[in-house]
């Protein structure tokens, strides 16, 4: 089925299933503990002999020597793959680094080795037994000293490296109040709760592997090309992951090397990546430096803006897209948005929640926070003033398929008090704490893709789905289940979701919040696809059949779906694939943050009082976990704010505080009630589904509205994430 | 984890003299040995647990005082209600250290032997002279932020984890602990954690093989308790500053301190300075301060959680 | 280019030392003749635990944690591993009536414990109360710490029930039920996902605290 023109009344519309909250129909088995994730497929892959990856001492150079005696005469091993004896490896199209490193050492903790034993307690001993001479080369490791080196990085998913509309110079010369403020953002790790992990067993010539992977399709593509076999040969299995957040969108070394390691011992093997490892091993959210610079007339009216952008990554990774937000979030004639690359041999840069605008947003909100105070206007009334409802680089003849920025600033504010804000920042205490409000703008691009799925009802009635679509605690199973159970017209407990399986129909997985609004589209062209079969079978017209309480109906005549069905069952296939209206509608999702921070009078100590958010991100599928994907991405845009920073040593080129003691992620103690208020809206030009993503949304400018609170509380502006206890006591003693 | 034997010792005497043998450790809680175990950072090749010695008791000494077993939980410690409204610093530095489940395993004796945090001695790749001396410490020109500003040296600028044992260096514990030949000593907690020094692998003046049996506080120091930790995120984390505190009724005070030190940090001098108040305080303690460019901010923070300290008690 | 350090001198120093990098435990590990290196299982230890009320009896290398020992030989896989290292609470299960990080003890030191695990706390059909608040309440995304919140969160109640304070008591003599207790109490638990107020309000409804 194809998606090309904006969609009018459709099933789904009937909402007695889609857009009411419902309990995750998975909650059961993860609540009991018996949703099997890829380390424990014991049923699967009995007998599986433990990997244990073996990672570089340094972070660029060559490797002189292997000397695998010692661990190959240790207790229980059963093999060791090495890049010697890996035979020929090709890279993933996704992949920067190797993922088997040697003799090239291209960042610190690269898989070098993986030592496979009887036990895990074997592996991991005889992992440290491995020798290794290395023969470093200098590397470059400091942002800052290699910006100036930056150039352009080609195109993705941020769409071009620079864009430039009217004449921003010009604009911000005669602008009578100018912001231009430059911020940094820290490299960041995802920090999900399960470890990279794969299980991995060959029969003959045909692997499966299973793995904890958002994006089913493509990494079996990537396997294919890095093992250099037929990807008909490969079957990727992930029905359940434990978190993911961007980390997982590719295969990493636990899947190559779990593969690799099965071939050489003739026997299952799983390999998870030790979560000391995972910081320099697997991938980050890189760090970047952004120069913000706002010209406006003196009511905040914007007429000139610039957003650049330095980001570093491995040589042929990618550039963090901070400004993408800045093309469309706020008016100006004037404007400009660069973005340059520069080479640096740490760990693999790569998408983490929200690429783009998750560390975009951090700057821009500030900076808008700032243009607010220059201007003495409010600044939930700043933003107002400020908006948009076409994309302001394409100019009116290219709307925002629906843009509700108003609504949730306005409600949003209502809702939280924000009347009650001193616009002066230190005034209010509360005991020990100083107290403030911030506000930031939500925005997070809305992204579709193809998506496919096969949906079949059984002799019983029941309604089962199949797509290789993903469920990373975003909801899928549920939000799947009950798009089939509206447009079947059957309960949603008649009905079942298997996923993750890459002998399942291809679907757009999940990433950049795309997820839920595509892969429901293709269940929903398939399920057109089977009301049709069904209809035909009845004798009905399918555009004129009902399906409700486990019927097809026409007028007073109906059929049990059970019945039509058969034995067989009746099965459809069909994806949804998108066309143009996302070039001809800007599309994207919106909304307004606001958080109430104390910041103790003496000790600096920031908490976070309360949050609450107004978003407009088209239909809700799920309100119940929605409002979950939005508090938790909420949750990650506190620690952004506060805490969460990989620290770089510029000596030794690698993550230092590379464990979950060190990396400190919020808990709960740091997290106080969270208010969600969904806007009503439905996007017509999305998808038949009318919805529009939110797993990210909710992480987009959050970190800014706990920035702005702690200005407002403290008088102090930090511009250098995270916003540290050292930081504000050194900004207060400036001051 | 390298292969070790595992032996549980039936009496005190026998663990000692059991782990006076090359290699031998004592095991009690575990949480932060088999941490270490994992990354081979310690490398027993015997650990002896001496968890079942009867340790686990808390009783009140003849001088008035409590004798705490080596092997109570810091749950338990934490709870005791003797300790609650006696040494409620201690209490409260407990319950600010580590997480429930954590304190439902690690004990007294071994928080006293927790190793430091330092990113370096962390990562095996990485010089350390605590974890291998003489390869060298790269803490002092790397990332520093987190460790101690005071008592370092050349050779290491770890900072001691713990929050007990500031609560215990405040109390003027002592360390009861007996070795291998069977001989019973006690440590005062002044003299208990060592100086890096030159030698900062070795952190505490146990002889090899010796056990601790017991903590023991002399009476109580009346007065009001409190202990304040600073932190990067509102629980389950180590300290930035903390300050552990008893305010007497006569305006004579005492203070130790977490997370500057190398080992729990008190001076005389800081007590001393207690009736002239924060700012004098924290003077006298940061007193021979050597902090780096990342760690400075320390000392205006210990300032800072002493005028914070202050100023509750004055509320 | 950054000062030398001792051992790094070489390495930063010239790109053609060929360097052993392992100078540190692995050395030593790899010295000849150390004994215990011979191509020999590790010596096995007799365990007998009693799992979720049933008496188990294994044979495990002395190396193996609980956890290990409850994932990979009693294929009890409801307990998860996150970090290892007691960082996560992931593992969180309850021995002898207290919740400890299974990953941070050896399984061999649990002899004649009783253990209770998630799997042990209820199943699909038959939910623990708490388990069916985590759903109604949506205490959880991907599911990954789950287990170890749920056992956590059960255990949570009954320290409060015997008045053990927390970092959060205002009062060490008055232990009593509040969100702040429960926060702080629960913070061993690490939710990448964030349900953080969504599982205080599960374990609220399950104290009957719930005013709504």
């Amino acid at each position: 089925m194809k998606f090309d023109t904006p969609a009018t009344t459709n099933p789904i519309d009937r909402g007695r299933v889609i857009g009411i909250p419902h309990d995750r129909i998975d909650g059961p088995a993860k609540v009991t503990g018996t949703a099997p994730y890829a380390y424990e497929r014991h049923d699967a892959a009995p007998n599986a002999a433990y990997g244990w990856i073996v990672g570089s001492a340094i972070a660029k150079g060559r490797i002189g020597a292997i000397d695998l005696r010692a661990a190959e005469a240790a207790p229980g091993v059963l093999g060791i793959v090495t890049h010697q004896n890996a035979g020929p490896l090709g890279k993933g199209n996704f992949n920067t680094a190797h993922l088997l490193g040697g003799p090239q050492i291209e960042h610190y903790e690269q898989a070098v080795a993986l030592v496979i034993a009887d036990t895990l307690e074997n592996a991991r001993d005889a992992a440290r037994l491995v020798r290794i001479d290395y023969a470093p080369e200098q590397g470059r490791f400091d942002l800052a000293a290699e910006r100036d080196k930056g150039v352009p990085p080609p195109p993705g998913f941020g769409g071009p490296a620079d864009t430039k509309t009217g004449d921003f110079e010009a604009g911000f010369a005669k602008a009578a109040v100018k912001i231009d403020q430059s911020y940094t953002t820290p490299d960041q790790s995802h920090a999900m709760m399960e470890p990279h992990a794969t299980t991995a067993a060959w029969n003959g010539d045909k692997l499966t592997l299973w793995t904890s992977n958002q994006m089913i399709a493509w990494s079996v593509g990537e396997m294919a090309k890095t093992l250099k076999i037929p990807p008909e040969n490969i079957r990727l299995v992930s029905p359940y992951i434990g978190g993911g957040f961007g980390a997982k969108l590719w295969v990493r070394a636990d899947a190559l090397l779990a593969a690799l390691g099965s071939r050489m011992i003739g026997r299952p093997v799983k390999v998870a990546i030790a979560r000391p490892q995972i910081p320099n091993n697997t991938v980050h959210r890189p760090a970047t430096i952004q120069r913000i610079r706002i010209g406006a007339d003196k009511q905040g009216v914007i007429d000139a803006i610039a957003h650049e952008v330095w980001s570093g990554d491995l040589p042929g990774g990618g550039a963090e897209t901070a400004a993408q937000q800045t093309r469309l979030l706020y008016r100006g004639p004037n404007r400009l948005t660069t973005h340059r690359l520069s080479t640096l041999d740490l760990p693999e840069g790569n998408a983490m929640r929200a690429p783009g605008e998750a560390v975009g947003l951090l700057a821009l909100e500030v900076a808008m926070d700032e243009l607010a105070e220059a201007c003495g206007v409010d600044p939930v009334e700043l933003r107002i003033r400020n908006d948009v409802q076409y994309d302001p680089e394409a100019g009116p003849q290219r709307p925002f398929s629906s843009r509700k920025l108003i609504e949730c600033l306005r409600e949003g504010a209502e809702r939280f008090g924000w009347n009650r804000r001193n616009p002066k920042p230190g005034q209010v205490r509360d005991g020990r704490w100083l107290v403030g409000m911030g506000v930031a703008s939500a925005f997070r691009n809305n992204l579709v893709g193809k998506s496919g799925a096969r949906i079949g009802v059984d002799a019983e009635g029941h309604v089962i789905v199949e797509t290789d679509m993903t469920d990373i605690g975003t909801g899928s199973y549920t939000i799947i289940a009950q798009t089939a159970a509206e447009m079947m017209g059957v309960p949603l407990e008649a009905v079942t979701v298997r996923l993750g399986d890459s002998r399942f129909p291809v679907s757009a997985g999940s990433g950049g919040q795309w997820g839920a609004n595509s892969s429901t589209a293709g269940v929903y062209a398939a399920a057109m696809a089977l009301r049709a079969k069904l209809a035909e079978k009845a004798g009905f017209p399918a555009d004129k059949a009902l399906f409700e309480d486990g019927l097809i109906r026409l007028g007073n005549q109906s059929q049990p779906l059970a019945t039509l069905a058969g034995r067989e069952g009746l099965w459809a296939e069909d994806s949804m694939e998108f066309g143009d209206l996302d070039k001809r509608y800007a599309q994207a999702t919106f909304g307004a943050h606001f958080c109430e921070v104390g910041v103790d009078i003496d000790t600096a100590e920031v908490r976070v009082r309360r949050m609450g958010g107004a978003f407009a991100a088209g239909r809700i599928l799920n309100p119940k976990s929605a409002r979950s994907q939005v508090i938790g991405a909420m949750t990650m845009g506190v620690g952004a704010a506060l805490m969460e920073e990989l620290s770089v040593d510029t000596r030794f080129g690698f993550f230092v505080n590379h464990d979950m003691a060190e990396y400190l992620v919020p808990v709960h103690a740091d997290i106080p009630q969270q208010d969600v208020l969904f806007i009503d809206e439905l996007d017509d030009k999305s998808s038949p589904m009318k919805a529009k993503g939110v797993g990210e949304l909710g992480i987009c400018g959050a970190g800014a509205a706990v920035a702005n609170a702690i200005y407002n509380a403290t008088g102090v502006r930090l511009r250098d994430y995270p916003l540290t206890i050292d930081k504000i006591l050194a900004a207060q003693r400036v001051a | 984890m390298r292969p070790f034997t595992y032996s549980r010792a039936a009496s005190v005497e026998e663990a000692a003299k059991t782990a006076a043998t090359q290699g031998a450790r004592f095991i009690a809680g575990g949480t932060n040995l088999l941490d270490l175990m994992k990354l081979q950072i310690e490398t027993p090749t015997h650990l002896i647990d001496v968890n079942h010695l009867g340790l686990d008791r808390i009783e009140p000494t003849a001088e008035g005082g409590l004798k705490i077993g080596a092997m109570v939980r810091n749950t338990d410690l934490a709870a005791d209600k003797t300790v609650r409204r006696d040494y409620a610093v201690l209490s409260r530095a407990l319950l600010a250290g580590a997480s429930g489940q954590l304190r439902n395993k690690a004990t007294t004796g071994g928080n006293l032997l927790q190793r430091t945090r330092c990113p370096y001695f962390y990562d095996t790749r990485m010089p350390c002279n605590k974890r291998q001396p003489g390869s060298g410490c790269g803490a002092i020109k790397g990332m520093s932020r987190s460790l101690a500003i005071l008592g370092t040296s050349d050779a290491c600028i770890a900072q001691h984890p713990s929050d007990m044992a500031v609560a215990l260096r405040l109390l003027d514990a002592q360390v009861d602990a007996v070795g291998a030949d069977g001989g019973r000593r006690s440590i005062p907690i002044a003299d208990f954690h060592l100086l890096p020094g030159e030698t900062p692998h070795i952190e505490n003046a146990l002889k090899p093989g010796e056990l601790i049996t017991s903590v023991t506080l002399p009476k109580p120091l009346g007065g009001t308790h409190v202990y304040r930790k600073v932190r990067d995120r509102a629980s389950y984390a180590f300290a930035l500053v903390s300050v552990a505190a008893v305010f007497g009724k006569d305006g004579r005070s005492r203070f130790a301190f977490g997370g500057i030190g190398a080992k729990p940090w008190r001076t005389d001098a800081a007590d001393a300075a207690a009736p002239s108040g924060a700012a004098a305080v924290a003077e006298a303690a940061l007193s021979g301060a050597r902090p780096t460019a990342q760690n400075a901010f320390k000392q205006q923070l210990t300032a800072r959680t002493l005028a914070s300290l202050y100023r509750q008690k004055g509320a | 280019m950054p000062e030398p350090l001792s051992r790094r001198g070489l390495l930063q120093g010239s790109a053609a030392a060929a360097v052993a990098i392992p100078v540190l435990g692995e050395a030593q590990a790899a010295a000849p003749g150390r004994p215990g290196r011979q191509k020999e299982q590790a010596r096995m230890n007799a365990v007998g635990l009693t799992v979720n009320g049933r008496e188990v009896h294994l044979q495990l290398d002395p190396r193996t944690t609980l956890l290990d020992a409850l994932r990979e030989h009693l294929h009890l896989t409801g307990t998860k591993k996150g970090c290892d290292h007691g960082q996560c609470g992931a593992c969180t299960v309850i021995v002898e009536g207290r919740r400890i990080n299974s990953c941070l003890t050896l399984a061999v030191m649990h002899e004649g414990d009783h253990v209770t695990t998630i799997e042990g706390l209820g199943t699909p059909e038959k939910l623990h109360p708490m388990q069916r608040a985590f759903i109604t309440h949506d205490g959880y995304q991907c599911g990954y710490c789950t287990p170890g919140q749920i056992c956590s969160a059960v255990a949570v109640l009954e320290e409060i029930e015997a008045g053990i304070p927390s970092h959060a008591t205002e009062d060490l003599d008055r232990v009593a039920f509040s969100d702040s207790e429960v926060r702080e109490r629960m913070s061993g638990n690490i939710c990448r996902c964030a349900a953080y107020p969504n599982i205080v309000a599960a374990i609220r409804e399950v104290a009957g605290e719930d005013k709504a």
